[in-house]
């Protein structure tokens, strides 16, 4: 039996990709195994870790909770995509490092991506709002006071960027 | 030697790869021509198994192979007992460990039954559909009071009941202590442990090379060279031609290092059999019931106490709760056991336990392993205590704590790593003074709560102390290589799970070498590199690891030093090693680099003098006689609505003491987590099974980790008390957050809800608002 096939039309962190695709695959797992963009991570595939966060057209979503071929047509960028191409971390990385915001590492790059596109709308976030949009990722090693430290100081960093 | 870099808040090495998506975990692994593999587990808790049909499944499109406990034949064989009991005289220790596929009998819910191998995991979880198995149901063995009756089904027929374990141990004589008691208060205590739940599930990828007749493992173990060993004469083969490699793990708190789970087992087989590299990752509703739990405890204490307050004795009879099998021997119930003395003077002490079969998931050591519960359960017998003879909750831990004069403390009951627990260091009155004072204790209850309360707010404070034995033995060791680049390798045998060995281990080298941590590579975890170690557990990386680490440090600085010296031809005291180079005390100009002493460490030509051994590297190994026992206190401040029982933490402070800190970024980090550990312990993670052994709660949907909005801010201090057992003198972190919440927060809740005042106590882990609205509105017995 062939299972169904799609061909659809994305782009990655700006890489426009045209793959085949069978209909029942998750975006996580392909963009994991077929990609091979593997920082993507996959805790729990109930939606409810926020590990798999991904933006689609600028947006976080769970990528354990879309299908691939729902990519069709949009605009993927996942954590391999924040550092610049030289290589310099985006303040949001850049600021997990400084204050140890990260042990294991393993729910990072979700908290990554759903944080930048957080802080790219509030620029000024409260504590209490920083930890209210952090609620939706889980973290077991840090108890989320530095992650929390890290995001404030980020929002520091964007600001004194923005033009 | 400098120590620019030893207790330093240094910036992890490992973030940059982290932070990257470039760290590799175990499912990023992908080798061509690689197979998938998905279990059939039990979906019933006690059963016999009648027979299973695999036909339909093999004859499925992209099924490679399907196997079931027959088909392993000689290598069905039931996991090696990992911990033997500690030799406690009188003891009963009936082992018996899981195996690899169920074969007559099912055990638990989540056992697996059948291993379905594909082309890819979607294909292979399609098979386990078609697999037919039937089964007789048997009752379910589920509560661990029930397990004792005589109408109790048995979880191992063969023994006759469910009796896991029994062990008594005694310190002075209780009785008398008893006789000579002002008061005695007796209660039941229950405490339930959840799961550690790391992001990361459990994954294994195993790769045979048949040309080169070689294993490689890829396994988020926590212990590599116990995996490699066993799995080597498992499979018939040398432990030279077996690699296993811990990669990057996410989150491990104990339960990866139990071995060994069935599918450490299934995929190196398969791999051999079938000549194909194969991968299995655990989902999240399989970690549920397919890694081992921590689950729970119920005390029958009692203490005896004088009038001032002070404890006279303590007697305890408890039941564990070990799961359906009982690999990891007695040490759940042992640090239960030894960790309720405390950081307390008690003369006397009585404790028995019973360790029970269940027909529920295997228990193994969380982080806190067992210690949570002995902790409650004194706590709150001196909460009891004071309430009684009416003196303060903190004076009355102060008049109990051991003096530091008292130090070694021996406490004469055996211990987990075998040795008598004795408390090697500590000074513990200023950690509690410390907490008291960070907490603001004497102003919360002469004012804050008065004045709030009048507001009608429910506010309330708790203190709890605690002591953990921690950095026990045996052994690890360290191989620390100077390479011609000038870059230092340090090679372990541990694997790390996000505890910053990458960074602690290169500051302990960078002081000594001279070179900036940046430019030391840490390598743990794979077998290849490093041959010999135990794992991480207990507590015990930065303690054991990092003095094996040190001393290996210390003699290739030797080494360096006496090569600079033969090539300037001076004396090695004249000379300086710093920024990566040896030169000469004051004549800067004149030096020569690591690297290039890493390259004459290695002649090609000419002759070296007799006893010379090549390389700018030293293995060594350390082991601590015994644990080390660090200590600490927590306090918080809590709110409660008294309609929703919706908590709010509005103040938490750590104040504790595991001697020399490496890093204390890290330190502080490892302890943030261990809180919020406990705190998921002390409120929210329930594992709910019914009476016929089913987890209700097998998703992050319905059993809560705790998020952002549910952690507070902590305020953390420390004070120092080096170790005399290590030449660091360190003390291990890793648990310490996380073992005295509940017993905080049971406290602060009975104080906020003023519980007391209607005979009302909290006597139980964990609290969840629902509990707490069940418990309030039961009748004051």
């Amino acid at each position: 039996m062939q299972p169904d096939q799609h061909e659809i039309e994305f782009t990655v962190n700006g890489t426009h990709y045209r793959r085949m695709v069978e209909s029942r695959m998750l975006l996580s797992d392909f963009l994991r195994h077929e990609l091979g963009l593997a920082g993507t991570h996959v805790g729990c595939e109930h939606g409810v870790c926020g590990a798999c966060t991904i933006l689609l057209d600028g947006h976080p979503v769970r990528s354990c909770l879309m299908l691939a071929v729902q990519a069709n047509g949009r605009a993927l960028a996942t954590v391999e995509g924040l550092a610049s191409a030289s290589g310099e971390l985006h303040p949001v990385q850049q600021a997990m490092h400084a204050h140890h915001g990260l042990q294991c590492g393993y729910c990072t790059p979700g908290i990554l991506m759903t944080m930048t596109a957080y802080l790219a709308e509030h620029p000024s976030p409260s504590e209490d709002e920083v930890r209210e949009a952090l609620s939706g990722n889980l973290c077991r090693c840090t108890g989320y006071q530095n992650i929390v430290d890290a995001m404030m100081d980020a929002a520091a960093r964007m600001r004194e960027a923005a033009p | 030697m400098s120590t620019r870099f030893f207790g330093a808040p240094v910036k992890r090495n490992e973030d940059r790869k982290l932070l990257t998506g470039q760290a590799l975990f175990i499912d990023d692994v992908e080798l061509p021509g690689m197979l998938h593999v998905a279990f059939l587990r039990s979906q019933v808790a006690h059963a016999r198994l009648k027979h299973i049909d695999v036909s339909r499944a093999r004859k499925r499109a992209g099924i490679v192979a399907v196997y079931v406990a027959e088909d392993y034949g000689d290598y069905w064989q039931p996991g090696p007992l990992l911990v033997q009991p500690p030799p406690i005289p009188g003891s009963t220790f009936n082992p018996r460990t899981q195996v690899p596929l169920a074969r007559d009998k099912v055990r638990y819910v989540g056992e697996p039954l059948a291993v379905v191998v594909a082309e890819s995991r979607y294909l292979a979880e399609d098979a386990l559909d078609d697999i037919d198995v039937e089964l007789e149901q048997l009752s379910a063995v589920v509560d661990i009071e029930q397990a004792l009756t005589s109408s109790s089904a048995w979880v191992h027929d063969d023994l006759g009941s469910n009796v896991a374990a029994h062990v008594h141990q005694v310190k002075g004589d209780y009785r008398k202590a008893a006789a000579n008691a002002h008061i005695i208060l007796k209660r039941r205590f229950r405490y339930e442990h959840g799961i550690s739940s790391p992001i990361e599930t459990r994954g294994v990828v195993a790769q045979w090379n048949a040309r080169g007749q070689q294993m490689t493992i890829w396994d988020t173990t926590q212990a590599p060279v116990f995996i490699r060993n066993g799995l080597a004469a498992m499979l018939g083969l040398g432990e030279r031609q077996v690699r296993v490699i811990a990669p990057f793990v996410g989150g491990g708190f104990g339960p990866k290092i139990m071995m060994f789970y069935p599918e450490e087992v299934a995929l190196p087989w398969i791999s051999m059999r079938l000549n194909r590299p194969v991968k299995w990752i655990e989902d999240r509703l399989e970690h549920f019931v397919a890694t081992t739990h921590e689950r729970g405890q119920i005390h029958d204490a009692e203490i005896a106490v004088a009038a001032d307050g002070r404890i006279l004795g303590v007697k305890d009879v408890f039941l564990h709760d070990t799961g359906a099998y009982n690999p990891y021997g007695l040490t759940v119930p042992i640090n239960s056991q030894c960790t309720l003395l405390g950081p307390y003077v008690i003369p006397a002490y009585d404790s028995t336990f019973t360790a029970v079969f269940t027909n529920l998931p295997i228990v193994t050591p969380y982080r806190g392993a067992g210690r949570q519960h002995g902790v409650f359960v004194i706590e709150r017998l001196l909460d009891l205590a004071a309430r009684e003879l009416n003196i303060d909750r903190a004076e009355i831990r102060r008049r109990n704590l051991i003096p530091p004069d008292a130090f070694p403390y021996n406490n004469e009951i055996i211990f987990q790593d075998f040795a008598p627990l004795s408390y090697d260091s500590g000074n513990y009155e200023p950690v509690l003074a410390k907490a008291l004072d960070a907490i603001g204790y004497q102003y919360f209850l002469k004012e804050e709560q008065p004045r709030l309360r009048e507001e009608g707010r429910c506010v309330g404070i708790g203190i709890a102390c605690y002591v953990e034995g921690t950095g026990i033995g045996p052994y690890e060791g360290a191989k620390v290589q100077v390479q011609t680049n000038g870059k230092v390798n340090v090679a372990t045998g541990i694997g790390t799970q996000g505890q910053g060995h990458f960074t602690s281990f290169a500051q302990i080298v960078a002081d000594q070498l001279g070179v900036d941590p940046a430019d030391v590579d840490i390598v743990t975890g794979d077998t290849d590199q490093f041959y010999w170690g135990a794992g991480t557990f207990a507590s015990r990386g930065a303690v054991v690891a990092g003095n094996a680490v040190s001393a290996a440090s210390s003699v290739v600085r030797q080494k360096a030093l006496k090569l600079a010296a033969d090539a300037f031809e001076c004396a090695e005291e004249d000379l300086v090693l710093a920024d990566g180079k040896v030169s000469i005390a004051g004549i800067p100009g004149k030096f020569i680099r690591l690297g290039e002493l890493a390259q004459r460490a290695n002649p090609m030509r000419g002759a070296v003098k007799p006893g010379t051994e090549p390389g700018l590297e030293s293995t060594q190994y350390f082991g601590p006689p015994s644990g080390a026992t660090a200590n600490g206190v927590h306090a918080a401040i809590v709110e409660i609505d008294p309609l929703t029982f919706e908590l709010k933490v509005l103040k938490y402070v750590v104040v504790h003491d595991c001697g020399t800190v490496i890093n204390p970024m890290i330190l502080e980090g490892q302890i943030h987590g261990g809180v919020a550990q406990g705190i998921g312990n002390a409120f929210f993670e329930k594992l709910a099974f019914d009476d016929q052994g089913q987890l209700l709660n097998a998703s992050l949907a319905d059993y809560l980790l705790p998020t952002a909005l549910d952690v507070p801010r902590m305020e953390l201090d420390h004070t120092v008390t080096p170790s005399p057992l290590n030449p660091l003198g360190i003390k291990g972190a890793g648990e310490a957050g996380a073992i005295p919440v509940g017993a905080v927060f049971a406290q602060a809740i009975e104080d906020a809800l003023q519980l007391t005042s209607r005979k009302l106590e909290l006597l139980e882990i964990p609290l969840s608002p629902s509990r707490l609205f069940e418990l309030t509105r039961q009748e004051a017995p």
